[in-house]
């Protein structure tokens, strides 16, 4: 079983290798010649103003949260789909309870606003 | 020894898929910026080589000479990683497709669990770059590009329990030999609105055209990769092309049958019984690039708003409905499981 993953972790190495390699290429073909004006962050060609790492919008959490909610959805929903046709109607039925519930919770927050980007 | 000729063969193995892989990315950006030309009336690249063709290689050899500019208030570890963050996941991916009937570097029976862990590993890569980098424009590109990328895996992981429910098995050649038969046995056919919905979010997922708000060249100029320069940039460029001849690949594998061909059940079928396996998944793989190309000349980019609104409220339900459409077909034996 776990032989399986084996060639995964070769190709793993191997993965990290080409990046490694890709990026320390750049590093000795591209040369390095900086000076102050190329190394500031890019902002329409005057100096920045503040630190960029500033407040946003708390709607981006308000997506993240929603995405864990629905991802452990799906992360349930995933074994349930394989073994669908050895657990009959009460398999059926419990998850059909469990989507009921969270379909109630997408309702509530849709009708709360939740998802309006505007 | 025994580990040792194992090692070095499944080494070999790897490479038989990367190299070819690189190479066709090489010419999946030299065939976009012709097919794109040529649908704008315009020729594409035409000078390096005969109709432009060693285009894509000057353009490897131009940007390993660029420098790396790592900005002066950046975090320079965190900036050096996120490009790796990004590709070393959309190559590991390779690992579980299977490229015909025997060739697959590793057949775990968690496939696509797999698969589905390693795209949302790039996510990271996004938000860490334009954290990093400590430019406006990157943060902003980076929030927007992350928010969406999560947005959309949800319509795709509810998409992929439509296929699950189907094939009952996690296993990516379970799945294609449980689709064989004839083309009807595909699964684009039960499964119709999901299939459009987990090519729409591939699509969104990739930040390709017209959900590309985290470039928006307009407005953002690059988004997350604004300050990335040279071969730093390559690598999310080779990611961001890997990421979509990989939801191209996914889509012919999960819902038309991946190396099945197209006339099992009729009379042709032996007429191009000598044709293998990988053609007719290198065909279907390729008309979905194409339509990824396609896509990206004809369609205007989409609002912020409208992206997530279609994410949300539109996708979702369609996905939920369909789901238990599915559910009751094959609990009434509608289906075949």
């Amino acid at each position: 079983m776990l032989y399986e993953y084996l060639p995964i972790l070769i190709f793993l190495a191997l993965a990290l290798l080409f990046a490694t390699v890709m990026l320390s290429a750049g590093f000795i073909f591209g040369g390095s010649n900086p000076d102050d004006e190329k190394n500031s962050p890019y902002e329409c060609g005057f100096e920045p103003f503040e630190d960029s790492r500033m407040k946003f919008d708390v709607r981006f959490y308000l997506v993240a949260i929603l995405f864990i909610i629905f991802d452990l959805e799906i992360a349930f929903l995933f074994p349930w789909a394989v073994v669908l046709d050895h657990i009959g109607l009460e398999g059926y039925l419990a998850m059909a309870i469990f989507i009921f519930i969270l379909l109630i919770g997408f309702i509530y927050e849709w009708k709360k606003g939740a998802l309006e980007w505007d | 020894m025994d580990i040792i000729f194992y090692i070095i063969n499944t080494v070999i193995s790897i490479l038989t898929v990367v190299i070819p892989l690189f190479l066709i990315v090489a010419y999946v950006t030299y065939s976009e910026r012709k097919i794109i030309g040529f649908m704008q009336s315009r020729m594409g690249p035409t000078r390096v080589g005969p109709s432009g063709l060693l285009q894509p290689i000057a353009d490897v050899l131009k940007l390993v000479s660029k420098e790396i500019i790592i900005p002066t208030n950046a975090s320079k570890g965190i900036f050096l990683t996120a490009p790796m963050l990004m590709l070393v996941p959309s190559l590991l991916v390779w690992a579980v497709i299977p490229l015909s009937e025997l060739f697959i570097i590793s057949n775990i029976n968690a496939g696509l669990l797999f698969i589905l862990a390693l795209t949302s590993l790039s996510v990271y890569g996004v938000i860490l770059a334009g954290w990093a980098s400590n430019s406006k424009y990157a943060f902003l590109g980076s929030m927007r590009s992350a928010a969406q990328i999560i947005a959309y895996e949800i319509a795709m992981g509810f998409a992929l329990v439509g296929v699950l429910m189907l094939s009952g098995s996690l296993n990516l050649q379970v799945i294609i030999q449980e689709q064989s038969g004839s083309i009807f046995n595909w699964y684009w056919l039960p499964l119709f609105p999901l299939f459009l919905i987990y090519f729409i979010a591939g699509v969104a997922e990739t930040n390709r055209a017209p959900f590309d708000v985290s470039e928006g060249e307009s407005e953002i100029v690059a988004g997350f990769h604004v300050e990335y320069s040279g071969m730093a940039f390559a690598m999310f460029f080779l990611a961001e092309y890997m990421n979509l001849i990989l939801i191209s690949i996914l889509s012919s594998i999960l819902f038309f049958g991946g190396w099945l061909s197209p006339f099992q059940g009729t009379f042709l079928d032996i007429y191009f019984a000598f044709v293998p396996g990988f053609v007719w998944l290198s065909l279907k793989t390729m008309i979905f690039i194409f339509v990824f190309l396609w896509l990206r000349a004809t369609l205007p980019r989409y609002r912020y708003d409208q992206i997530m609104r279609l994410g949300w409220k539109v996708f979702l339900p369609i996905t939920f409905f369909w789901l238990t459409v599915i559910g009751i077909l094959i609990y009434l034996k509608y289906l075949p499981l």
